[in-house]
């Protein structure tokens, strides 16, 4: 029997994944020869330190989402890891420790949403977004309205230097990094397999001695953890540890991540199409800033290719069955 | 004469799937008053034929004829109300819903004010379940049901409709011998009744007792019609396969070595009771009992995907964590579940990935897994199953029944067990591979391998097992060796008291 039913080019080239690519580089040929000032270098620069947070928050998103659950607490363990750091250096801790304790208590945010997801059979989508109010009303409560500022220069260089002559931000190495190792743990590890699996059938990863409960909670550790690491990557970058920063901000996450092909029912994803997802909101975004394009016109230019990019399956798989049955009917 | 007409014909039907041709020449013509077999090997293209006459696929060339009259069914809904029932191989039903609920969906009968009369719904469900032999609950939830309680629902569905045309895709593949007994009356009475029957099966010798006319099948193509009488199922196995098949139930004698599997009072309130019983190293265990008697059950307790009570599973020795079935495959455990779609397999997934999902771990190198190690576990083990599929990435759910019980099996033993735990481990597989599947796994527990083989065809269970434990309500009745285990014996220990009022007892002397 063959492997394949189809030659490699075509399982390459024919995915959803490579749509939401194709879409970015004609987004961005676009963006380049119409927006003035688009393709300078600074526009790079900003780009990829405007998207760092949002494709951090994405590669674990994209896993949860894989396995059919979602985890809305990100943004909020973003503003309550923003405000740890910001204490933790007032209370005289080094760059790193800070940042190592901020993300112990991101993982920590994460084990409560995974235990009682995982262990507690509550529904995700409640039982974060109960937790995105919590982690940021505690984030909000240990700050209130004042903000934590006055970094040391050599911190916030850090986080947003540029590597040498290039455009682009020290801190894309990092990020490559990080991509790279969500990319072999979804597409070449038995725990990514598994991810799937319980994606598509709970019960049958469960016959398999798939340990499903544990793997989500893995999941929402590996979230609440990354989402902190964003969280101090982004009071750095912009030098204020606030506990209302990033507000909204897993919307723009669960919106890159769909952009990019990953099933919301679950079962379905590749991380190379959520990297394209998140570049993709990127350039629009910036696209759009730099046409003085508001924010709310933004969002609704965004919104709008997120229900696109949900229903447009729907609609292709639609237009196939009827094109079928109509070959049907002429015979 | 008005009835000239037979009652279904096919000529010529054809159905693809990509470049998948499932039906290249589906030709049947059915009679009033007959009941018709149709046979053919796993992939022959019976189910897709049975989908087309049923509304759900639509043909891509062909003729269809009801009673004469050419039909054309854009969906199922249309081809019920033409009169044709069908009980799809892979039963769907709705979770939520209570049994009688799932079988008068869309046409509840209606009361005063045109409202569900459920009264009369539940009365009726329960007649048909009488009618059936079986002690089915009505009014319980569908989720959860066993995988023989969703064919009899099926099959209450079907009969409750009132068809001209009923067709059976594999209805006994889950059944004991008292279920299909039964069924089988029904049957019969339809047939009296002047309604035509198509039914199809791997089990040649349901064929013989039920049928009148039989239709084989190969490749997607008609191959012979003939009466019953006139064929031996020797020559049918040849025209269903091209080719002679080896014996059925090749035993490979073999010296029982240590214990490997030893269950101790097992019990789980509701389900089982007091079990207990080992497997030793080369030998093959029967588990032998009526449908609903509790062997599915203690074998995904013994397995831990299902929690139990009291009691203790030792392998090798070592005491086995309950409730993990992880621990469990570490130990050396394999489980064919009864549900393939549900349990057995990701649907969703390739053959690659189905067969490769548990021996995936070993697989790795240092922990990341190279996409050829998993094809060729795949190549090597569908290719000893015959598993038939257009390319290995085929995804599960556009394989036939057989072929994806196939993969299931190959999964399975793709682990290397020492106990392989067994669950109607060929139903719906045709009677070729039926015998490979049974002389790979004697030849394996000839090499060593405890086999515990839940199996609701009796002439598998007493032509495998060197011992048959039989399952009575949850407990074990009786042990038979090998040659006490004769089929009345067996089936008398199967059967509850005939004291108590129990309605599947009867005719199962
Ligand atoms: N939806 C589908 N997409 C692609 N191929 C399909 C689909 N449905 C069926 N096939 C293919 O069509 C062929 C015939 O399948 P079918 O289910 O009709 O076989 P069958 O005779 O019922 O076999 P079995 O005895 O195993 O039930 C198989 O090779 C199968 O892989
Ligand atoms: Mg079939």
């Amino acid at each position: 029997m063959r492997t394949h039913a189809r030659p490699w080019w075509q399982r390459a080239l024919l995915t959803r994944e490579m749509l939401t690519v194709l879409i970015l580089v004609v987004a961005w040929i676009v963006a380049a020869s119409v927006v003035q000032g688009f393709d300078g270098p600074l526009t790079i620069t900003y780009l990829v330190l405007d998207v760092a947070p949002v494709l951090l928050i994405a590669l674990p998103m994209t896993l949860i989402i894989a396995t059919g659950e979602i985890d809305l607490s990100v943004a909020s363990v973003v503003g309550l890891s923003s405000v740890t750091f910001g204490l933790l250096y007032q209370a005289g801790l080094g760059l790193w420790s800070a940042t190592l304790v901020s993300v112990l208590i991101g993982a920590v945010c994460g084990a409560v949403n995974g235990a009682l997801v995982a262990y507690g059979g509550l529904p995700s989508l409640a039982v974060t977004i109960g937790s995105l109010a919590l982690y940021r009303g505690l984030a909000v409560g240990l700050l209130g309205t004042t903000a934590v500022t006055g970094f040391p220069e050599a911190w916030t260089d850090g986080a947003t230097e540029n590597l040498g002559e290039s455009p682009y931000p020290v801190i894309t190495l990092g990020l490559i990094a990080l991509a790279a190792v969500f990319a072999v743990l979804l597409h070449a590890t038995p725990f990514g397999r598994n991810v799937l699996d319980i994606g598509r059938s709970k019960e049958a990863a469960r016959f398999s001695g798939v340990d499903v409960k544990r793997t989500l909670l893995i999941l929402f550790v590996l979230s609440g953890a990354v989402s902190a690491l964003a969280g101090v990557y982004y009071t750095l970058r912009y030098g204020s540890a606030r506990g209302d920063n990033a507000t909204g901000m897993e919307l723009q996450v669960v919106a890159a991540v769909l952009l990019g092909g990953v099933s919301i029912f679950g079962g379905r994803g590749a991380i190379h199409g959520v990297v394209a997802g998140v570049l993709l909101i990127g350039v629009l975004g910036s696209a759009l800033r730099l046409e003085s394009v508001t924010v709310n016109v933004i969002n609704i230019v965004i919104g709008t290719a997120l229900v696109v990019s949900v229903v447009a399956p729907r609609i292709a798989g639609g237009l196939r069955v009827r094109r079928r049955a109509a070959a049907g009917q002429r015979t | 004469m008005p009835n000239a007409a037979p009652t279904l014909r096919l000529e010529g039907v054809t159905k693809s799937f990509g470049p998948v041709a499932a039906l290249r020449s589906g030709t049947l013509v059915v009679q009033p008053g007959s009941i018709h077999a149709l046979v053919g090997e796993n992939g022959a293209g019976k189910s897709t034929l049975v989908k087309v006459v049923g509304g759900v696929h639509r043909r891509d060339a062909g003729v269809v004829e009801l009673d004469g009259e050419p039909v054309d069914f854009a969906g199922p809904a249309e081809a019920k109300a033409a009169g044709v029932a069908v009980i799809h191989q892979e039963p769907a039903s709705f979770p939520d819903l209570t049994v009688t609920e799932n079988i008068f969906l869309g046409r509840e009968p209606l009361g005063r004010f045109r409202r569900i009369d459920r009264r009369a719904m539940r009365d009726k469900a329960s007649g048909l379940f009488r009618n059936l032999g079986v002690d089915l609950d009505p009014d319980r939830p569908a989720e959860g049901l066993s995988i023989a309680d969703q064919q009899i629902v099926e099959i209450a569905k079907a009969i409750s409709l009132d068809a001209r045309l009923l067709v059976m895709d594999e209805p006994t593949a889950a059944l004991s011998a008292v279920e299909v007994r039964r069924l089988f009356t029904v049957a019969r009475g339809l047939r009296d009744a002047g309604k035509a029957v198509v039914f199809i099966s791997h089990r040649l010798d349901e064929v013989a007792d039920l049928c009148d006319t039989v239709t084989v099948m190969r490749d997607g193509a008609h191959v012979s019609t003939d009466a019953v009488a006139d064929v031996t199922p020797d020559e049918l196995v040849r025209r269903m396969v091209g080719r002679d098949v080896a014996e059925l139930y090749p035993k490979v004698a073999s010296t029982p070595g240590e214990v490997v599997l030893r269950v101790e009072g097992l019990e789980s309130t509701g389900t089982f009771h007091d079990v207990s019983f080992e497997v030793r190293a080369g030998e093959i265990v029967g588990l032998a009992g009526l449908v609903g008697a509790g062997r599915s059950e203690i074998a995904r307790a013994v397995f831990g995907v299902d929690r139990y009570d009291a009691g203790r599973v030792t392998v090798g020795g070592r005491p086995l964590r309950p409730g993990d079935p992880a621990a469990a495959i570490a130990a050396g455990l394999a489980l064919v579940p009864e549900d393939r779609r549900l349990q057995g397999l990701v649907t969703e997934s390739s053959v690659v990935r189905n067969v490769s999902s548990v021996a995936r771990k070993r697989l790795a190198r240092l922990g990341i897994l190279l996409p050829d190690a998993e094809a060729r576990l795949a190549r090597d083990w569908s290719g000893r199953l015959a598993v038939k599929a257009g390319a290995l990435d085929a995804l599960a759910t556009t394989m036939s029944g057989g072929n994806q019980q196939k993969v299931v099996l190959a999964k399975w033993l793709a682990t290397g067990p020492k106990v392989l735990m067994v669950d109607e481990p060929t139903r719906g597989i045709d009677v070729g591979t039926k015998a490979e599947v049974h002389r790979l796994l004697s030849t394996l527990a000839a090499e060593g391998l405890a086999v515990l083989m839940i199996s609701s065809e009796l002439p598998e269970v007493l032509g495998m097992a060197d011992r048959v434990l039989v399952v009575r309500e949850g407990r074990i009745a009786t042990e038979l060796s090998r040659a006490e285990a004769t089929p009345e014996a067996v089936m008398r220990a199967a059967t509850p008291g005939a004291s108590r009022s129990d309605s599947r007892t009867e005719g199962a002397a």
